[in-house]
């Protein structure tokens, strides 16, 4: 049995140019199914990290998972902002432990900027590291004096090539190229640890600092003929009048739809919280038939791939009858011709299969920043999980499956056509 | 002992009312090199697919060295046939994609008994392909690259490795030119008197009978009429 697959696999070698076109296509079909699944579950990882240990996301009025996008994720752009009054009124009430305003709107060469307080340090973190480390520096002063001070995430000091001490300038908006405020430059004053969250594409200013440059600004364009230089600001008053969201911890849990319904109601101006979790579980819920619709598409193409290997067998199956016919006359019996056809069917769908994970680490490589940037989806490298080997092996099943048809076919042919095939 | 006995066979294809083969009695002894003469599509190829086992007889028996191979399972006629007998067919008698020494070695593969036989496997081989006159610097080209007359010969050091009892050749010259025919049966019969198996040599051309212990034509031994297709 041994020679017979060894002949097998000597036999697929001579016709490596057509199986090696069917292994291709498994393998893009595998790693399809496989990249279908790892986002799905990255995403739904990667999210559920980014918002843990915020027990409400609050803003104004408006949809729940546009907050929690904007808020959370800093992607997609705030259409209202709320007033500084009411994020003081809400920050000291009595269940609240710690609040962090976020002023959202300008970005850095692609990369959102945040205004927030230094206490965004301390409660904006992933559950599994504590708060985000500095990998150097410190975190902006917050006072009038170091106003202009930025504090990077780790992937825009990466992929920028900031250090300490370098001089960045904000645009307005998050085009890359929307009007500039060239003229506040900011230095660099620290660099967070890498945290697997949106956090990591995310240039942290101060709130005095976002007013300082939006001061000769109304209406989101500068104003004409108006130009205060960056040493004068000082002699404003740069305390925050707005605010677009802010992330709430309380100091019990229990007192989440408590506090929920308190701002949902509260009187100074229309507002919202959000329960990040349900909000994120809302999401998926809406996303699930997309979802769905992804995976069953996915499988689709793998069948269609394992109809191609089924094809491609028994369309050798016609130029190998003579091949077959001399096994038989050296002794090979009809099982054994089975078993060289089902064989090289599960070789080349274990090959396709292992390519197609190949591929998949390949994707996964060159596409994980612009989904971290673009989605705020972090990809990671990483064996596959239970989930994804289960796929691989229904893969691997299928394509046993689909190589019995013309192990059968080969059986019949071999016992009809005994010796001497007729043409 | 003989090496190849038929008795009362008779073998019908599948929705053919008539018989295709209908053998009273024929025996080959033990060694004895025997020419087969019958038009083609007289049969033939029906009647080396019943000696080699592949094919069941409606009715009759099968002996070979002695052992009743109707009888026997059908796995068991599949290990028979790699112990005991070597095929040669009129061409494409190799696996285009081994080298012709590599086709040669492949019925040690398939039987331990003719491993055994065969010694240092290689070696004999080589010296088969030696004896048959094909030069060393083909030896290791794919089979795909040989002309038919040195695949031919590829073939019958492949169908003698391991001293099978029983050479079953079918038309094995049909594709070789005149000059070549005669060359290659004097090779084949060499070798099979060397390695001492019993040859049934089945061709439609008279001319190639010379050499052999005995001749015998198709109709001789077989009643049923040869009109039906093979």
């Amino acid at each position: 049995m041994k020679a017979v697959l060894v002949l097998a696999l000597k036999s697929a070698w001579a016709r490596r140019l057509t199986l090696g076109i069917t292994l291709v296509a498994v393998a893009l079909a595998a790693a399809l199914l496989l990249a279908v699944e790892r986002v799905r579950h990255d995403a739904r990882a990667n999210f559920s990290q980014s918002i843990s240990g915020v027990d409400l996301v609050v803003g104004p009025r408006g949809g729940a998972t546009q907050l929690m996008m904007y808020a959370v994720f800093h992607t997609g752009t705030a259409t209202q902002n709320m007033r500084w009054d009411s994020f003081e009124a809400l920050a000291t009430h009595p269940a609240v432990a710690w609040a962090v305003p976020l002023s959202l709107g300008d970005s850095h060469r692609g990369f959102p900027v945040v205004g927030t307080t230094p206490d965004y340090f301390l409660h904006r973190r992933p559950a599994v590291s504590p708060a985000p480390t500095f990998s150097a520096g410190r975190p902006f002063a917050g006072t009038v004096d170091g106003v202009f001070e930025a504090v990077l995430g780790s992937a825009v000091a990466q992929e920028l090539g900031y250090r300490i001490g370098d001089r960045i300038t904000l645009s307005h908006g998050m085009e890359a190229l929307g009007p500039e405020h060239a003229d506040k430059p900011f230095t660099v004053v620290g660099i967070l640890a890498p945290t697997g969250t949106p956090v990591d594409r995310t240039v942290h200013v101060s709130l005095e600092a976002i007013t300082a440059i939006h001061l000769d600004w109304a209406g989101g364009a500068p104003l004409s003929g108006l130009n205060i230089p960056a040493e004068q600001v000082r002699k404003f008053d740069l305390a925050p009048k707005e605010i677009t969201a802010l992330l709430v911890g309380l100091k019990s849990r229990s007192d989440v739809f408590r506090l929920q319904r308190h701002i949902n109601a509260y009187r100074g101006e229309a507002l919202m919280a959000v329960l990040p979790g349900v909000a994120l579980d809302e999401l998926w819920q809406t996303l699930s038939t997309v979802e769905n619709s992804l995976i069953a598409i996915s499988a689709l193409v793998v069948l269609v791939g394992l109809a191609g290997l089924t094809a491609t067998l028994l369309a050798g199956l016609n130029e190998r009858r003579r091949e077959l016919a001399i096994l038989r006359s050296l002794g090979a019996g009809p099982g054994e011709v089975f078993l060289m056809l089902v064989a090289e069917g599960l070789v080349v769908t274990v090959l396709g299969v292992t390519l197609g994970v190949v591929l998949m680490a390949v994707g996964i490589v060159l596409l994980a920043p612009m989904t971290l940037t673009h989605f705020g989806i972090h990809l990671q490298m990483r064996p596959p999980s239970a989930n994804e080997f289960a796929l691989l092996l229904s893969i691997i099943g299928t394509g046993l499956a689909a190589s019995l048809v013309p192990g059968w076919r080969a059986w019949r042919m071999s016992l009809a056509d005994g010796l001497t095939p007729r043409n | 002992m003989s090496a190849l006995t038929l008795t009362d066979l008779i073998y019908r294809w599948p929705r053919q009312p008539a018989p295709c083969l209908d053998i009273p009695h024929f025996e080959i002894a033990a060694g004895e090199r025997v020419f087969l003469r019958g038009p083609s599509g007289g049969g033939k190829s029906t009647l080396l697919a019943v000696l080699g086992g592949v094919a069941l007889p409606n009715s009759g028996t099968v002996t070979l060295l002695g052992e009743r191979l109707d009888t026997l399972s059908s796995r068991a006629r599949d290990r028979f046939r790699a112990d005991h007998i070597g095929f040669i067919f009129q061409q494409f008698n190799l696996l285009p994609w081994l080298s012709a020494l590599d086709n040669v070695l492949l019925p040690c593969t398939f039987s331990a008994r003719r491993a055994a036989r065969a010694g240092d496997a290689r070696a004999t081989a080589e010296q088969l392909l030696t004896h048959l006159d094909l030069a060393p610097g083909l030896w290791h080209q794919p089979a795909a690259e040989l002309s038919v007359g040195q695949q031919q010969r590829v073939a019958a050091a492949r169908a003698l490795i391991g001293k099978p009892e029983i050479v079953l050749a079918d038309e094995p010259t049909s594709a070789l030119d005149a000059p070549r025919q005669q060359r290659f049966i004097d090779l084949l019969l060499a070798e099979t008197r060397a390695a001492g198996a019993a040859l049934l040599f089945v061709s439609h051309d008279d001319r190639l009978a010379a050499h052999f212990d005995r001749r015998v034509t198709l109709a001789e031994i077989n009643r049923a009429s040869t009109e039906t297709a093979a």
